[in-house]
């Protein structure tokens, strides 16, 4: 038993004997008055669930390192025999010999900008709205609320079409510009609803004693309610950010050359093209998944808080 | 919060200085050698960043020029009858050219209706056709340039409005208004709103009456009419919705494939916080590990687990194949599991079901486990305390306390998983494409397919509407019984 639970915890001072016992109270002492047989109970079962959850994403590092000659292979190795960097290498900069550039920062420059301008737009359309939504009893208030929630029921792909032959009328279509029209209101009333829930929860005593102090209504707000909100509106950039930055549906319809693709796209002919590109689309989604995973570790606290404020106001 | 010491700021500094070395070393090193075959250049950065730029210019103008209006409507009135006159006919001739553009863009390029070349349609046409001669003066004039007329035109537009919006204000006094700030503040999203989820959805209702396929050229020569709805809703309900499925099996599908996974995002969800809910060492760690499958962008991790579904060399095939090899290695005591191995995820429309299942089960209950822990954090532990001195056991107090007090945080959230589940697109069309013989497709798969791949759009316009009535009747009901949403916006 006691060493099972050493192994679990690599921070523990786990020396000697003393250090064994030491470890021992380390990890079971703070239990909630759980039994030691629980605890480690527990600890298995989030390992096991750990495992699960991290396992299918660690096979795709393994198989971006895999050396081409042995791509397919049954082996369940981590880290794969004769490891490499090659895939990195073509995916980067494309292959020389094949006389193929390298269309990968190309991808993620036209994701970067097109999901940067509507997360923007989007922020500031919900921040604005959600204000006059939280503070203002005007006539259709319920009804507009009530509507916000209605679009979500709005079966995704069934917006596309109108919108692809609105973009089409304009000759948007394969530009950035056609994408950010498209995108950039869609995460904007489930957005206002969040932030409206965290304007809930600010007093509006702040804003009158401003008020009395000389401040017009929209000066309060922008100078105490806006700064009072940041996180808030961290949240509903985030939200727009992580909704566009994997797009793939609308971005399929409206893009359709090589050079216009954003990521999600870009990766898909990877994909699609079966064994061949597999080392390829593997490489090319590591490098987009860790920084895309460190900002959303990162800012997950936000995100929760941000997804729970609506209902634990209640 | 901890307090900031100044070391630790510097060494925060120091981090940040450290990063930027790296990148510029990466770049020096790594990039700028290879840059012959990276297709991005500073030429398509340049431009790039003048795209977004020219598109946030013009959006806040727009913006502008509209809070500018709906400012001098609320918060000015006029001071004497003549000014009122001014005032009214600037702000009525402003409305209706607004309401004329509207309406020459719902129909020339939203295409939700015809003006027709007639009288109407010159007559609504006007300010623009104008607009276009200006713009096509502005090319001749040499310092101008053809590429920049259509800008050089809209400035000037705008420059007129803003003179009229000028006026207006000179006119007037200012009055006191109780909600104008309200629409002010709201405007832009509804303008927002109305043009990208709104008119789309009347034209959809529009679409749905009319016989739109490829045949028709889209909607430039379809026929509109309500025989043609029915037609649509016959179709869909006694035909084949894309190549060879019908409704009712799609539509049972989607319901179990809806169940099954909100089933297993919720347990799974409840057992995962529940676990992790208690003071424990190493909480932080496992917190972390488990959102990874939330973490990761959803089109990457539906593409990788499509490619684990691989019968000879994805991950699943693997283990089972070795599970299968462990069973045989223990001997005829155990033949009777012997029928246990691979199985061809792709081919059998069972085992395809259960590929899309398990992906988007695996995807979906961190999401949920976050809320809940969430919702379980903020439960005070005084309520259990109580429980526990009444006499109630652990299993009454989870049904008892924790579910009653989890109610304002699961109720939303099992209805937005539910939608979004009903409506997953991504997930299937990315691991099975809606195969073996479309047994995989749910309504949204289908739908898509029914548009995109056999341009059935009259019909798929009245399959949407169908799929919205079913998503609206379900969460009405859902609100009614659970009565969990009334308390967020009263």
């Amino acid at each position: 038993m006691a060493t099972t639970t050493s192994e679990m915890t690599p921070a523990a001072p786990a020396v000697t004997a003393n250090g064994l016992t030491k470890a021992w109270r380390w990890f079971f002492n703070r239990g909630r008055g759980d039994s030691p047989f629980k605890t480690v109970l527990i600890h298995t079962a989030l390992i096991v669930a750990c495992i699960i959850a991290v396992y299918p994403i660690l096979r795709v590092i393994t198989i971006s390192l895999r050396p081409n000659d042995t791509l397919l292979t049954t082996s369940l190795r981590i880290i794969p025999e004769g490891a490499t960097l090659d895939n990195y290498k073509e995916v980067l900069f494309g292959n020389a010999a094949k006389n193929r550039d390298s269309d990968f920062f190309l991808w993620i420059w036209n994701s970067f900008s097109i999901t940067i301008t509507t997360s923007i737009i989007a922020t500031i359309l919900a921040a604005v709205a959600a204000y006059a939504f939280s503070r203002f009893k005007f006539p259709g208030r319920g009804t507009g609320l009530v509507f916000l929630l209605t679009t979500q029921m709005i079966p995704a792909g069934m917006l596309l079409l109108p919108i692809f032959i609105m973009l089409a009328n304009l000759k948007l279509i394969n530009t950035p510009l056609g994408l950010i029209i498209a995108y950039s209101v869609s995460s904007v009333p489930l957005t206002i609803w969040t932030i409206k829930g965290f304007y809930d929860t600010i007093p509006v005593d702040l804003e009158e004693a401003a008020r009395i102090d000389g401040a017009s209504h929209l000066g309060a707000f922008t100078r105490i309610i806006l700064p009072l909100s940041t996180p808030a509106l961290a949240i509903a950039f985030l939200f727009s950010f992580t909704g566009g930055w994997s797009e793939y549906l609308v971005a399929r319809v409206v893009l359709q050359q090589n050079q216009s693709f954003t990521w999600p796209l870009g990766i898909f002919t990877f994909a699609s093209q079966f064994t061949v590109e597999w080392g390829h689309f593997a490489a090319a989604s590591v490098m987009i998944a860790i920084p895309t995973m460190l900002l959303f570790l990162y800012s997950s606290k936000y995100l929760i808080s941000g997804l729970t404020l609506g209902g634990v106001k209640g | 919060m901890e307090a900031e010491s100044p070391n630790r700021r510097y060494l925060s500094y120091a981090l940040w200085a450290a990063v930027l070395v790296a990148v510029y070393l990466t770049y020096a090193r790594f990039i700028a050698p290879n840059a012959a075959g990276i297709s991005l250049n500073s030429k398509i950065l340049v431009s790039g960043f003048l795209e977004i730029g020219r598109v946030l210019v013009l959006i806040c103008g727009g913006m502008a020029l509209l809070e500018g209006y709906l400012y001098l409507v609320f918060y000015r009135q006029p001071r004497n009858p003549v000014t009122a006159v001014v005032m009214r006919v600037l702000q009525g001739g402003i409305a209706f050219l607004a309401l004329m553009f509207v309406v020459v863009f719902l129909s020339d390029i939203g295409g939700l209706f015809e003006l027709g070349e007639g009288a109407v349609g010159a007559f609504f046409r006007y300010p623009l056709a104008q607009f276009d001669a200006l713009t096509k003066t502005l090319t001749g004039v040499k310092s101008i340039g053809k590429d920049n007329a259509g800008a050089a035109s809209g400035l000037l537009l705008a420059a007129l409005l803003l003179a009229a919006l000028a006026v207006i204000y000179f006119v007037s006094q200012p009055r006191n208004s109780q909600l104008g700030l309200a629409y002010l503040l709201i405007a832009p999203a509804l303008v927002g709103i109305a043009f990208l989820i709104f008119y789309p959805f009347l034209f959809e209702i529009r679409l749905a009456f009319s016989n739109a396929s490829l045949g028709t050229k889209a909607t430039k020569e379809a026929s509109y009419g309500l025989i043609y709805g029915w037609q649509n809703l016959v179709a869909l309900f006694t035909g084949n919705v894309a190549k060879e499925a019908k409704f009712f099996d799609v539509f049972i599908r989607t319901i179990l494939w809806t169940a099954i996974n909100v089933t297993f995002h919720v347990t799974g969800g409840m057992i995962l916080a529940l676990l992790l809910n208690r003071p424990m060492k190493l909480q932080g760690v496992y917190r972390t590990l488990l959102v990874f499958p939330w973490a990761v962008p959803g089109t990457i991790a539906a593409l990788s687990l499509r490619n684990e579904f691989d019968n000879r060399y994805g991950l699943f095939n693997i283990l089972l194949t070795d599970l299968h090899n462990f069973i045989v290695s223990l001997g005829p005591a155990f033949a009777w599991l012997q029928s246990i191995g691979p199985v061809s995820w792709k081919q059998d429309p069972f085992w395809a079901f259960v590929s899309v299942c398990l992906a988007n089960i695996w995807l979906g209950i961190p999401f949920m486990s976050v809320i809940i822990l969430g919702g379980l954090q903020s439960i005070s532990s005084e309520y259990y305390e109580a429980a526990e001195i009444d006499g109630a056991g652990k299993w009454q107090q989870f049904w008892n306390v924790t579910i009653p007090l989890l109610r304002p945080v699961l109720t939303p959230s099992i209805i937005l998983g539910t939608v979004w589940t009903f409506n997953k697109f991504d997930v299937i069309y990315l691991i099975s494409q809606g195969g073996p013989q479309e047994k995989t497709d749910i309504l949204v798969s289908s739908m898509y397919k029914a548009a995109f791949q056999f341009y059935r759009y009259g019909f798929t316009a009245m399959f949407a509407l169908v799929i919205f009535v079913i998503l609206l009747i379900f969460a009405l009901v859902y609100i009614r019984i659970s009565g969990g949403l009334k308390s967020a916006y009263e």
